[in-house]
């Protein structure tokens, strides 16, 4: 069916094209693989049958665009997902960070905040939260919302209380948090330092230079194009031996700005600026 | 059986006119018995097996690595997990990594936005034209993976339909599907559409698989082109790829 496809890519460009142009969210170079999935899973679920209708709504009707917006872009997170990741910043880069007198941390692409208050966990439990100020972005409002109010579904907590051990949590996990009806209600100083904005990787630019910049599982929705650019931000967002953090299948070695990081541990996709 | 060899020999006799396809990629999938089953299948691939293979197995969030260190025993192709934007070469084997979807980027689509045209950095390896010789859109550079998180896929990540649909978008009619053992019917959707695209589609035999019902279900789907016991497969593939003109 080449048509189809051919006229499917078409009608593609033009609801992103006019995403951007009417309301400036640029999606444009997103990985189409899996855009392709979640554009296709929202006309389904608006009982729409092609893209050409779906834009239509979004273009008319910006109700239809928060919908897509929160369909689009995937927001899925845990508490200390990947628990070896935090073993080995606790072993190889708190080491590092401990002889800075002040840390600034960035965690781009934070989605609901869940990794966030894990690394603040982190930090206070090495003493080291006093001196850091993270800075959690997102491109999308709503999901910052809820970053903010640091409040998770209770029952997932039996399954975090499972990682955050096997990070290398050194308390019991309940001490942080406190069960309301179905709620878990994260301690309040766990954001004492922590400021929620809203970002977008895909437009806007450098705001402050980092010592740390974690953006895990975000640049694997983004193309080539986007992925370079993104990785030209964070270069030059970092200072000279910052840290950078990706996720566990993403790699530095098929982009450009590999030659200026090594690595602190391969494996866990944690990098060191060194040019 | 015999019905089966006969079934293999019309496969092989017909290899001239299925070559016109020029197959670009072999995709598999199976669950439940699967690591038994790709262990068999593996090992029958020698190491000049021309085509890159990708490999979808259910398996839980937390397991590591082992799988590919177990199979890699069993194989003389190099076998990895997949990372995001890695390039597909042929002659490797890639597993799809424990709790992500893994899906496959043309790479006509990274040029997909209106505003951008700069080629150069695909380089001079231009690959021969991977789509239908009719697309409008120059194919440039090497298709490469690409990782998802988003929700599981008839409860799993990584799913079978996920790669095989992408698979299908990516590649047309140069696909070779093959479902193997497994217990749900994840799979079947991304066999149909490569079917659709006019790819080339295997599964293994229900009743002789150690859980037939992935099989059958995909059976049940897609007119699927052979039906082989696994032993036959890979000796199936091998034949299919070597023998030239």
């Amino acid at each position: 069916m080449p048509e189809s496809h051919e006229l499917e890519t078409i009608e593609i460009q033009l609801l992103l094209e006019g995403m951007f142009r009417y309301y400036g969210f640029d999606f444009r170079n997103y990985a189409l693989a899996s855009l392709k999935r979640r554009i296709w899973n929202t006309i389904r679920s608006e009982r729409l049958t092609t893209v050409s209708a779906l834009q239509e709504k979004v273009l008319h009707n910006p109700a239809y665009l928060d919908r897509l917006l929160l369909d689009i872009s995937v927001n899925v997170t845990a508490m200390f997902r990947d628990p070896s990741f935090y073993i080995s910043f606790r072993n190889k880069v708190v080491p590092l960070l401990r002889t800075y007198p002040f840390i600034r941390i960035w965690h781009a692409g934070c989605s609901t905040g869940e990794e966030v208050y894990s690394m603040a966990i982190l930090l206070q439990e090495e003493g080291l939260y006093d001196r850091c100020r993270i800075y959690a972005t997102d491109m999308n409002e709503l999901v910052l919302k809820t970053a903010k109010m640091g409040i998770f579904p209770l029952k997932q907590m039996q399954e975090y209380t499972q990682l955050y051990h096997q990070a290398g949590g050194k308390k019991a996990f309940s001490e942080y948090y406190t069960a309301a009806y179905e709620n878990a209600i994260f301690r309040s100083s766990l954001k004492e330092n922590i400021v929620f904005a809203h970002h977008n990787l895909a437009t806007d630019n450098s705001f402050n230079e980092f010592n740390v910049i974690l953006c895990r599982n975000v640049m694997i929705y983004f193309n080539s194009h986007l992925q370079e650019r993104v990785h030209k931000l964070f270069y030059e967002s970092l200072g000279m031996f910052g840290v950078l953090g990706l996720g566990h299948q993403e790699s530095l070695i098929f982009t450009p700005y590999e030659k200026y990081y090594e690595a602190i541990e391969s494996s866990d996709k944690l990098y060191r600026r060194v040019k | 059986m015999k019905n089966t060899m006969k079934q293999l020999k019309v496969a092989i006799n017909s290899t001239a006119e299925l070559n016109k396809n020029n197959f670009e990629i072999v995709v598999v999938g199976t669950s439940l018995g699967g690591l038994q089953a790709l262990t068999v299948m593996l090992a029958d691939l020698p190491q000049s097996f021309p085509l890159p293979v990708v490999i979808v197995q259910h398996r839980h969030k937390s397991s590591q690595d082992r799988l590919t260190d177990v199979l890699q025993q069993q194989s003389s192709l190099q076998i990895t997990e997949a990372q995001d934007k890695e390039e597909i070469v042929p002659g490797r084997v890639y597993l799809a990594p424990a709790d992500y979807h893994l899906l496959i980027e043309s790479p006509s689509d990274e040029e997909l936005s209106l505003y951008e045209n700069d080629f150069t950095e695909w380089g001079s390896v231009a690959v021969e034209s991977i789509h239908n010789s009719k697309s409008l859109i120059p194919n440039r550079g090497t298709p490469k993976f690409a990782l998802s998180t988003e929700a599981p896929v008839c409860y799993a990540r990584p799913s079978i339909d996920v790669l095989f649909e992408s698979a299908a978008d990516a590649f047309g009619e140069k696909v070779i599907g093959i479902i193997l053992t497994g217990a749900n019917s994840d799979g079947s959707e991304g066999l149909a559409k490569i079917k659709a695209e006019g790819g080339l589609t295997f599964v293994e035999e229900p009743a002789s698989a150690l859980c037939g019902t992935m099989p059958a279900s995909a059976i049940a789907n897609v007119e699927v082109d052979w039906i082989l016991p696994l032993s036959k497969i890979a000796p199936c593939l091998v034949n299919l790829l070597t023998i030239k003109n």
